[in-house]
């Protein structure tokens, strides 16, 4: 069954290598992926949509991702910004970086503290907390992507030395506080 | 045989990397890929035995490796978009040296207005210059394509360039699982190159190219020609042998038939919506409408064999372009006209244009339609074409 998912980020948090990462991660489980970021003219800080699908067979697709079952928000700033039903269908599942579960109506809604694990892990790159792992670990656990193994897994092809070690840790933490 | 999760972008510069390139030069500059980066940095690291030209424009990127290849070299280079248009004058002098270069276009929008995303109006413009014209419909596939350029341009009996087209975002910076066989069993199947039409060496002067009897010139387009029938043979066996030496899967030579054999109606796309027109095919049969797809994997040599071959039964055929030839039809959409030379209806539909996402439901809808309009008898022999916009309030021809 072919499942599609949609990342909504900011230029620089890490929503492509989001993407990949898990994209990775159902591949070590035997399944085909496909991560597929959306640029137009960005800079850091605008709003980067990045699409993930997982399926059981190979994707023949290759369009945009429309109607995601689930939509991962890597700020809570950015459902400020934007009208988040335009882009999580109802009934779907909304994931976002948050210090308290946000309301969106229609919608499961899970949350994760994304930001402080990163900063507490001293993920931060020119300011910017590296919240990528610990989105990409609650993605495999909320949206049922893959095991915490495989993300962990999937890791060492993105990340080396200490930085792979540091975003391990961040993928555990994350897997264990997303709550909704 | 590894699987890797790698974006097109990535899954060529490993294809360059395992088919033993000596030569890569680049313009490393906007709109240059990330394919010529990684390429960059395995030589840095000695994971490749190569040198790599860094140069001042794609016109000369196209012939430093030009050069590279007339003195025996196998050489690749990569571009896109304006970058191209620019060493346009080069492609025509490759293809006419007949120099088996290899060479990989991210297809991209021309500007104005500026735009990034992909359609086939770049690679196209290659049509007529001798190059052999590929399109992948997947990150494997540009893989696959790029191993497998090599050994159809170099083989004696064709010796012409190889140009390997994969869209822009939709393939290059899209990552899927690849499976990367290993780099001593390509290099096997894959020798170092015959230095073939001719070497250019220090100490053994000849001339190439000169002003000649223009008799001449024409045997040697005559000469090119018959290379490029011949290519037809050699990339249908290039595309068996490596899917059994590799335990990769085979696409079907110069097109890929997708239920297109024997349906009343046959879709032609090419390229990575093929994928999603594809999906719509598979549920349009589900609900009994009897129609396949024909995705185009060369568009050079251009398979009419294959098309003739699939719509012989055919009631209409459509042709759905992502490049228009202003004045006249969708680009795709000529071909497909001419090599049915009027035996079936043809509809061309143009869409995607700039990068404009066209998915499965979109697909879907410019395929019922073309079904519904024939079956109302609303499609001739010769239509216009229709422009696919629909976010317009009025669309047509």
């Amino acid at each position: 069954m072919l499942r599609e998912f949609l990342i909504l980020s900011r230029g620089g948090q890490g929503g492509v290598t989001a993407s990949r990462i898990l994209a990775s991660a159902a591949v070590l489980e035997g399944l085909w992926a496909q991560a597929i970021p959306e640029f137009g003219a960005e800079r850091r800080g605008a709003i980067v949509k990045s699409y993930l699908r997982v399926s059981d067979g190979p994707i023949a697709r290759h369009s945009n991702v429309r109607r995601p079952e689930g939509v991962a928000v890597f700020s809570s700033r950015i459902l400020d910004l934007v009208d988040i039903s335009k882009f999580a269908p109802e009934g779907s599942t909304v994931l976002v970086n948050a210090a308290e579960k946000p309301k969106i109506p229609g919608r499961e809604v899970y949350y994760v503290n994304a930001t402080s694990i990163a900063v507490g892990l001293g993920l931060v790159i020119a300011g910017w907390p590296l919240v990528n792992t610990a989105m990409s670990s609650a993605m495999a656990r909320v949206f049922r992507i893959a095991s915490l193994e495989s993300v962990v897994s999937a890791l060492s092809e993105y990340f080396k030395g200490e930085l792979l070690k540091a975003n391990i840790e961040a993928a555990k933490i994350a897997w264990d506080s997303v709550s909704g | 045989m590894r699987r890797k999760v790698v974006t097109g972008n990535v899954a060529v510069a490993e294809a360059v990397k395992v088919s033993g390139v000596q030569v890569i030069s680049a313009y490393p500059i906007t709109p240059q890929t990330v394919i010529v980066e990684r390429i960059a940095e395995m030589v840095e690291r000695g994971e490749m035995k190569a040198r790599y030209i860094r140069v001042e424009s794609e016109h000369s990127a196209l012939a430093a490796v030009y050069g590279a290849s007339a003195g025996g070299a196998r050489a690749f280079t990569a571009t896109s978009s304006h970058g191209l248009l620019y060493m346009y004058e080069m492609l025509w002098w490759v293809a006419y040296s007949r120099l088996p270069i290899v060479m990989a276009v991210v297809t991209r929008a021309i500007g104005p207005p500026w735009n990034i995303h992909s359609d086939h109006h770049d690679a196209l413009t290659a049509r007529d210059s001798g190059w052999i014209i590929g399109f992948a419909s997947s990150v494997q596939e540009a893989f696959d394509m790029t191993v497998q350029a090599f050994k159809i341009g170099e083989d004696p009996k064709v010796l012409l360039p190889v140009m390997v087209a994969l869209e822009g975002f939709t393939l290059s910076h899209t990552a899927e699982p690849v499976d990367v066989p290993e780099e001593e069993l390509v290099r096997e199947w894959l020798p170092p190159r015959e230095p073939l039409p001719f070497k250019i060496e220090p100490g053994k002067p000849f001339s190439v190219g000169n002003l000649g009897p223009d008799e001449v010139s024409m045997e040697l387009r005559w000469l090119m020609w018959r290379a490029m029938e011949r290519s037809r043979l050699v990339i249908r066996d290039v595309d068996i042998e490596y899917a059994k030496v590799f335990g990769l899967r085979s696409y079907g030579g110069l097109g890929e038939d997708f239920h297109a054999k024997n349906s009343d109606y046959v879709v032609v796309a090419m390229g990575a919506w093929s994928g999603d027109a594809k999906e719509a095919v598979e549920r349009l049969r589900s609900e009994g409408y009897n129609v396949g797809l024909l995705r185009v994997r060369f568009f050079r040599p251009f398979p009419w064999e294959e098309l003739r071959e699939v719509s012989q039964n055919a009631k209409a055929v459509l042709a759905v372009d992502r490049a228009v030839s202003m004045g006249h039809r969708g680009v795709l959409g000529l071909e497909v006209s001419s090599a049915l030379g009027g035996k079936v209806p043809v509809k061309n539909v143009i869409a995607g244009i700039g990068g404009v996402d066209v998915g499965p439901e979109d697909f879907y809808s410019i395929i019922k339609g073309f079904i519904e309009e024939y079956e109302y008898g609303s499609i001739e022999g010769w239509s216009r074409p229709e422009w696919y916009m629909p976010w317009m309030e009025v669309g047509g021809g």
